[in-house]
């Protein structure tokens, strides 16, 4: 069945609201092509990644669309940045480039993007409610947007993301469809110490198994217990994203469209069960703890940013304590967390500890923030994964307090012992 | 998919296949200056993929993925053609905008699992 287009979006993609809607809708409905979509549909909301630079194409589609007079249709919010547009000072990379990325930045709030630089717009205020459409970009609030919130958005990318703010429409198909929000795959974490089951650490490691072996397909994961809190159902998302290719997961009594394992598969049986053993995990973790030695020359936490949740656990770690000088201790965040951090006195406890909280961007994407390409350690299996290839960097990726008391010691410092067996 | 190959993005190319042995997400994998894979994850990390025929199961990881090809038909080290088991928009997005505004046509086809296994690495293809 070809794509069908209603009325109004006929109407914008023959120039009737402007050449920049035009241009828009003309690549909403390749998109929607391409994937054999039979109509658009209607999004609340968008979530645009776009507004991170990876070059002169980049800066030439956005300044394109602001020519042709484009403006958003639909509450929009953006993703991350190159520069921390509070703290310039803290990139130290190619002034020419931090300064395409500030062009960047200024097209898409021209646009009528709303100045949030978060990855983690779902710690913003307004989040989208269950089942209603939205388009969102970058991959780690896509998994959390369908898995958590139950919201419907596809794996959307640069470019597209403005695009369907500025129409207001999305191809119906993918993510936004109920048939292909089941789960494919089933991981069943039973088997595992509970002491395991009930630590953080668990989360973003069994990620990273999750992403590596699923693909493309739904993952469940069962016999957790009910109920996790979304900081870990974040950091699992984030991780999966990054070493596979999902837009969501679910994860029975934790996630809604899984209140048990059997409505999570939507009734169908799955196309595979692994059993997960600690091999496997200590398998996953060991691929992403690239490091040889135990010389430590930054931490990096907060990709996806810090929540405040994150936050509650980090500042006790290090309330009075010191980061040791040879060590670079930074905190990625949004800004509008960043502003609850200064209200609670929060930013000065991580401050006078010897951390900086960098704010609209990440460490991970530029050795400009990080400050050099020593071995590194983080809690978050996505920034394990990307920092090697985009820093140059080792890496040593483990628990939050293993990387708060190695930054105190100046050294890698870790406790295996709820990896080891028995 | 209802018929095989299904063309996510049109185009004609022809060149050498480089059949990647895993998925390759772009950005944090290609290095859009040069053409080469950067992945230190991937098997195939420090190959170039320019002009090749890339054939791979599908794309993975970041949604940036459609603003690195973009740069790299800019740059001129992308692949001749992308295909793939399986359609993936966030691919597919950076050809389509590449021929809104470069008016380059690099086609990303997507193939059943079977004609996916008979190309390999060195064969010449055209599509």
């Amino acid at each position: 069945m070809p794509l069908r287009l209603t009325a109004e979006d006929q109407q914008l993609l023959d120039g009737g609201s402007g050449p920049g809607a035009q241009m828009a809708m003309r690549i909403v409905v390749r998109l929607a092509e391409a994937l054999e979509a039979e109509q658009l549909l209607t999004i609340s909301g968008a979530h645009v990644d776009s507004c991170l630079y990876h070059g002169p194409s980049t800066l030439a589609f956005a300044e394109r669309l602001l020519a042709l007079g484009a403006s958003v249709k639909v509450p929009t919010t953006l993703n991350v940045s190159s520069l921390d547009l509070l703290h310039p000072d803290l990139f130290t990379g190619d002034p020419k480039e931090a300064e395409q990325s500030r062009l960047l930045t200024e097209c898409y709030k021209g646009l009528g993007g709303q100045p949030t630089w978060t990855c983690a717009p779902y710690q913003l205020d307004e989040r989208p409610g269950f089942g209603q459409h939205v388009a969102w970009a970058e991959s780690n609030a896509i998994v959390f947007a369908n898995s958590v919130l139950g919201a419907r958005t596809d794996r959307y990318g640069d470019f597209i993301d403005i695009c369907a703010a500025i129409t207001g429409r999305a191809p119906a198909a993918g993510l936004h469809l109920q048939e292909n929000r089941r789960a494919r795959r089933v991981f069943d974490v039973s088997g595992l110490p509970s002491a395991l089951l009930d630590s953080d650490w668990l989360f973003p490691v069994l990620g990273a198994l999750v992403g590596a072996t699923t693909g493309v397909q739904v993952p469940v994961v069962t016999g957790v217990p009910g109920g996790q809190p979304e900081h870990r159902l974040k950091s699992l998302g984030a991780a999966a994203a990054s070493s596979g290719g999902i837009g969501m997961f679910h994860m029975v009594g934790s996630t809604p469209e899984a209140p048990t394992l059997s409505e999570a598969l939507g009734g169908v049986d799955p196309l595979s069960t692994m059993q997960v053993s600690l091999t496997d995990l200590n398998q996953a973790r060991a691929s992403l703890s690239t490091a040889t030695g135990l010389s430590l020359s930054s931490v990096c936490l907060g990709t996806p940013h810090y929540s405040l949740d994150e936050f509650a656990v980090l500042v006790p770690l290090l309330s009075g304590r010191q980061v040791h000088p040879s060590v670079n201790f930074l905190v990625s965040t949004g800004r509008g967390i960043y502003h609850e951090l200064q209200l609670r006195g929060w930013l000065s406890t991580l401050e006078a500890a010897g951390v900086t909280v960098v704010v609209d961007t990440c460490t991970y994407l530029s050795p400009a923030l990080t400050g050099g390409t020593g071995p590194a350690m983080t809690d978050s299996a996505k920034w394990a994964y990307y920092a090697p290839s985009n820093l140059g960097v080792e890496v040593t990726l483990a628990s939050t307090a293993e990387c708060v008391n190695s930054a105190i010691n100046g050294v890698v410092t870790v406790d295996e012992s709820l990896w080891a067996n028995g | 998919m209802a018929d095989f190959p299904h063309f996510l993005c049109p185009g004609q190319a022809e060149g050498l296949v480089l059949r990647l042995d895993e998925p390759l997400s772009l950005w944090g994998g290609l290095d859009a200056t040069t053409g080469r894979i950067i992945d230190q994850h991937h098997p195939q990390v420090g190959m170039s993929v320019s002009g090749t025929m890339l054939v791979m199961p599908s794309g993975r990881g970041s949604s940036s993925a459609s603003a690195v090809l973009l740069e790299a038909i800019r740059c001129g080290t992308a692949p001749a053609a992308i295909i793939m088991e399986h359609p993936d928009a966030i691919v597919a997005l950076g050809a389509i905008v590449a021929a809104e505004l470069y008016d380059v046509a690099l086609p990303v086809v997507v193939v059943s699992p079977q004609t996916l296994a008979t190309y390999i690495t060195g064969d010449s293809l055209s599509l």
